[in-house]
């Protein structure tokens, strides 16, 4: 049989600042995409000067009847029609995306088999 | 597994109560996921127009039926609060359970917060309709996740059942609808010929749209926190997954066909409320409070169920000491992680007033498919340790390991199409997950007990 791991006890302190130290992480996350670029959002595109028309639009009658059924004139329609996602691949970004995410799990199965030898060993006894 | 907890005394051993059945796990994870058809789905409609919207409600479809068959047959076998939590912890090792615990309780408190904030501003909205403009939708927004989680200190049978009902008012409200468009004669209410567009952006925006596809199934696999609390969880698990699965499957579709039937993609696809808009442009006010009702109720259903969820998760590690062990207590009386419960309403009001729903959002899709990637991983090695005749599995999933390799390649596109449109968010998360990986390895994993680890009464994994 393994030698059996004694953990340590840990005071009601160090708990408190477990509980917080992940809370903070969580923030930090939260606010680091604010930091670095908004996203998320679409582009208008380059707007005519004139005021747009539902014939301007290019839209055919029926979808005109719904748009002011909803409550927009063309104006205030042209606005989403307009709006576009900007699709473009940055391949810098997405090589660097793809790294960290097959890092990250490459990492914490290798750490977790390691673990789990541990747990298992203390189980089951050395083999 | 054990399912006893140290008491708040730290001496007596209780544990929860094994009290639901199949109906009460069907409306944990139909209540959860049911919000996403009333709204959310549709900014996929934005992101690659009606069909891109349709084709990823199929594609992120068949990525659920196979989390559902995974789950099915792993959790039928281990059966244990904390769910995919536990399964990681006997199938794969301690940090990645600690991540998995990690995923369910961001995917669900930062879900619960976005349920909050849409209580508030439906508040608002009916406010506004019966001439009170202007109404602060902050004492709202505490007051649902401070009554929900009374609710949930008090007691799962209750708490899934007030679940089972609202969450069914809320489907009939969507069948209701179906029948008030008239889908029998097409032309005459939906103008689908009219409205439907070719796809705007072209494929690329079909792969986009599969991020906020995720909005129509997302958290259907929390009815696996229901497991230790299940009278039988071989049975009940399987059967409420799947059948919850269906309803989506029934929902999202009809959702998809009315709102692409009445409204241009472009307004729908920013829309806030779109069902609710769908039965105002009907101009039939019985219809119109009926979707309100639905709305609201679709939202308090999967605030209530994503308490539930990320409490059960909280105390899990906590109950394991992979996070600090007092939050692992079961209430004397009540039988509920109640610590656990407490714990995490400041933490979930918090993030509702972070003004941050965007990243919020994007954090609980993202925790939610970094769990998915995971349950891939764990049901190829879950066969590879123990063999289908090695130990008594509640229910095998057929065709393995297609569902498995399935769902590893969809999680994939989807990660792609979250750095379409939210790459910063996605690498911020990512360090967040490394950063509390590196944490725990060095940090917290010396207060766990090795081998309380493993409770399962299964003979030694193959290979080890």
């Amino acid at each position: 049989m393994a030698k059996r791991y004694t953990p340590k006890k840990q005071s009601g302190i160090g708990q408190f600042i477990d509980s917080i130290f992940i809370l903070i992480l969580v923030y930090v996350s939260l606010y680091i995409p604010l930091l670095l670029k908004s996203e998320g959002t679409e582009e208008a595109a380059a707007g005519e000067a004139a005021k747009p028309t539902w014939a301007s639009l290019d839209v055919t009658p029926v979808v005109q009847q719904q748009w002011e059924k909803l409550g927009y004139d063309a104006e205030k329609a042209a606005g989403l029609i307009g709006s576009k996602f900007d699709y473009t691949i940055d391949p810098m970004m997405l090589l660097i995306t793809i790294a960290v995410i097959v890092g990250y799990f490459v990492f914490m199965v290798k750490i977790s088999d390691r673990q789990y030898r541990e747990v298992i060993a203390e189980k089951f006894g050395e083999k | 597994m054990s399912s006893s907890a140290a008491s708040a005394a730290g001496e007596q051993r209780i544990s929860m109560l094994k009290v639901l059945n199949p109906f009460h796990v069907w409306a944990l994870g139909v209540g959860i996921v049911l919000v996403g058809e009333f709204m959310g789905w549709n900014f996929s409609v934005a992101k690659g127009g009606a069909y891109g919207a349709l084709i990823a409600c199929w594609v992120i479809g068949l990525l659920y039926t196979c989390v559902a068959m995974i789950d099915s047959e792993v959790t039928s076998t281990v059966a244990a609060a904390g769910g995919q939590y536990t399964q990681a912890k006997h199938i794969i090792g301690p940090l990645m359970a600690f991540n998995v615990g990690l995923y369910l309780v961001m995917a669900y408190t930062m879900l619960e917060a976005a349920d909050a904030l849409i209580v508030g501003d439906l508040m608002k909205s009916g406010a506004e309709a019966l001439g009170y403009a202007g109404l602060n939708t902050q004492p709202f927004v505490v007051l649902t996740i401070a009554f929900l989680a009374w609710l949930n200190y008090r007691g799962v049978f209750m708490t899934l059942t007030l679940n089972f009902v609202i969450t069914l008012v809320a489907f009939a409200a969507i069948l209701v609808l179906f029948i008030g468009v008239d889908p029998l004669n097409p032309g005459t209410v939906l103008k689908h010929k009219e409205l439907l567009t070719d796809l705007p952006y072209g494929w690329i925006g079909v792969v986009a749209s599969l991020q906020f596809g995720m909005w129509y199934y997302l958290g259907i696999e929390g009815t696996c926190q229901a497991a230790e609390e299940t009278r039988s969880a071989a049975r009940s698990i399987p059967l409420g997954t799947m059948g919850g699965m269906m309803t989506l499957l029934v929902a999202a579709t009809l959702t998809w066909y009315i709102c692409t039937g009445l409204m241009p993609w472009q307004y729908l696809g920013q829309a806030y409320t779109p069902l609710y808009d769908a039965a105002s442009l009907l101009g039939n006010p019985v219809l119109q409070v009926l979707l309100f009702v639905g709305t609201l109720f679709a939202a308090v259903a999967s605030a209530n169920g994503c308490i539930n969820d990320a409490s059960r998760a909280w105390f899990s590690l906590g109950r394991d000491r992979f996070m600090p062990g007092w939050f692992g207590a079961i209430h004397p009386r009540y039988r509920t992680p109640y610590r656990a419960i407490i714990f995490l309403i400041p933490i979930a009001v918090s993030f509702a007033f972070t003004g941050l729903l965007d990243q919020v959002i994007t954090f609980s899709i993202l925790s939610g498919l970094l769990g998915y990637t995971f349950m891939s991983i764990n049901m190829v090695k879950f066969r590879k340790k123990w063999p289908l005749d090695s130990i008594k599995r509640g229910y095998v999933h057929p065709f393995h390991p297609i569902p498995a390799i399935v769902l590893f390649v969809l999680c994939s596109a989807v990660y792609f199409a979250t750095f379409l449109g939210y790459g910063a968010s996605l690498l911020a998360i990512m360090a967040f997950y490394i950063a509390a990986s590196v944490w725990f390895t060095f940090r917290r994993y010396q207060f766990v007990k090795r081998a309380d680890q493993f409770t399962m009464p299964w003979p030694r994994p193959k290979g080890y």
